[in-house]
């Protein structure tokens, strides 16, 4: 059976053994241009938040 | 009518002078003295080390900007301070050293009523044998800590990539320079960027790419960590980190005091106290930051820079910097006002501060090392305290010396910042990520020493989008464009 694209790298070196990998829709959602505009929209207002309670 | 004088114009310099001619009008003066004859938008550097952009999209004159808000512009360094006047006036001044304007090397001696000290760091490259010498960078390694440096390591990495396609594979290492570095940000953004830029030429496999950090562990940052609110859990930011650093095959060494650079090869001290050595083909190293070896003598002549100036450099203000073990450390040691102890017509903002201690655990090597990411006061942080200083002098002009300061504790606001992992408008990524607040309050909260609701952070496009919108917005900003007072810092 083929190795998974996301867990390629568990192999390669032991610091990546522990660590958290995001998976193939992890990934996709991550450049996925309609749920990103959604979380512009939501980091935007997150970041505002936090901006105006700086000042 | 009095008189500002700013040192500096960077991020801090620039938003404290630029507000303050805005609040004090024509009635006063105000003054800056910079050695640069261009603004800087430092966080884009990263994509001009990769080719991404050019030095001109990242910088822009300081002089029609500055006539342009009635602002005095002398593009000088300041080399020492007399808070006191000299043996024939009680008017405090800066001398100065012009590096341009037709002027360079003349010096002058500028009179002020009051000063905000905003120069920023010196670049101390010389605290590591090869990676340069006192500002000045070394042979061995690149950095993109200035639009020039950036542009140098953009030539170098085509270098590299063009040895990869002829089948020569190479090694890439990044990181901090010294066991006191702050600013792993800005080689976290630039280890990324690079293995973005790899990984889009197709090259992915030719090159083995390293990370090599002071922070003793993953995702430091020089805040001591942070722990976030991500889908739901709230994590370290070491999984976080360590996460995409697997994900992208990017391996790592941490706790690392960079001892030596030499032509191709660093050698360095680990916290357990081991030594190792690390060959690479191309690599990025941050120096440490000092001040700028600013002076400062009493009317009588006599140095006085240990009064004014912490040993590192850093001008003192309002922090508690009564030495401490980490366990009694608080939020109330960080300064609110950014005024010096001794003499009250002088604030500091920015990286010219002294901060009172680390933010990061302390840690040190069994033979004595230091090893410790020291406290990051740049970017937003940076501009919330030039403004706020900026106000504050803006009262003392107007309403006399009683009026009260503002206040802007790096333990009372939050940071918002967007790290790049590649650039692209559409297959770029970022790490959009907010603390609050920067200094850990544990009086407050008790749990992780910041609030989780307002702590978070995520990858992806839309963090991309963001910073690469802020680059426009900033330098918008910065320009004094229409309504650019009602962007925030």
């Amino acid at each position: 059976m083929a190795i998974k694209p996301e867990e390629f790298n568990f192999a390669k070196h032991d610091q990546f053994n522990n660590a958290m990998i995001p998976g193939k829709f992890a990934r996709a959602l991550r450049t996925c241009k309609i749920w990103q505009f959604i979380r512009f929209i939501v980091l935007n207002i997150k970041m505002l938040i936090v901006v105006s309670k700086s000042h | 009518m009095a008189r500002l004088l700013v040192l500096g114009g960077g991020v801090a310099g620039h938003t404290a002078a630029t507000f303050a001619a805005d609040w004090l009008g024509r009635d006063h003066e105000v003054v800056v003295v910079t050695p640069n004859a261009k603004w800087n938008w430092i966080p884009s550097n990263i994509w001009v080390g990769v080719g991404q952009m050019s030095k001109e999209e990242v910088t822009f004159d300081l002089d029609p900007v500055y006539k342009k808000a009635g602002i005095t512009y002398k593009q000088a360094k300041a080399v020492s301070l007399n808070p006191e006047g000299s043996g024939s006036s009680d008017k405090p001044y800066v001398t100065v050293e012009y590096t341009g304007q037709g002027k360079a090397g003349n010096s002058e001696e500028v009179t002020y009523d009051y000063l905000i000290n905003a120069t920023g760091p010196k670049l101390n490259f010389g605290a590591t044998p090869g990676l340069g010498e006192g500002s000045q960078l070394g042979e061995h390694t690149v950095s993109v800590c200035t639009a020039d440096h950036a542009q140098h390591a953009a030539d170098e990495l085509t270098k590299v990539l063009d040895k990869m396609r002829k089948g020569e594979r190479q090694k890439i290492l990044i990181g901090t320079g010294h066991g006191m570095c702050t600013c792993q940000g800005a080689a976290f953004e630039y280890i990324f960027n690079v293995e973005h830029e790899i990984r889009k030429a197709g090259l992915r496999d030719m090159a083995d790419i390293k990370w090599i950090s002071n922070e003793s562990f993953m995702g430091d940052f020089g805040m001591g960590g942070l722990h976030m609110k991500v889908g739901g859990y709230v994590v370290s930011s070491r999984i976080f980190t360590e996460s995409l650093f697997a994900e992208r095959g990017v391996n790592y060494i941490t706790g690392a005091h960079v001892n030596k650079v030499e032509k191709g090869k660093v050698s360095y001290e680990l916290l357990d106290g081991s030594m190792g050595e690390e060959t690479f083909d191309f690599s990025m190293l941050i120096p440490p930051f000092a001040g700028v070896g600013l002076k400062a003598y009493n009317k009588a002549g006599e140095d006085i820079t240990d009064t004014v100036f912490a040993p590192n450099g850093f001008m003192k203000v309002d922090a508690n910097y009564t030495p401490k073990p980490y366990e009694e450390w608080k939020a109330s040691d960080w300064p609110l006002t950014y005024q010096n102890p001794t003499y009250k017509n002088i604030f500091a903002a920015g990286i010219a501060f002294a901060p009172p201690h680390l933010i990061s655990k302390p840690a040190k090597s069994p033979n004595g090392t230091v090893i410790n990411p020291t406290p990051p006061r740049t970017g937003m942080p940076s501009g919330i305290i030039g403004k706020a200083v900026a106000h504050s002098v803006c009262d003392l002009i107007k309403n006399g010396e009683g009026a009260p300061l503002h206040e802007a504790s790096m333990a009372h606001m939050g940071a918002a910042c967007v790290a790049s992992a590649g650039k692209g408008w559409l297959d770029g990524t970022a790490a959009a990520m907010t603390v609050y607040p920067v200094v850990q309050d544990f009086e407050k909260y008790p749990g992780t020493g910041r609030d989780t609701d307002y702590t978070f952070g995520e990858i992806g496009l839309a963090g991309h989008w963001i910073k690469h919108i802020l680059h426009y917005l900033f330098i918008y900003k910065a320009k004094l464009k229409p309504f650019w007072k009602i962007i925030p810092e």
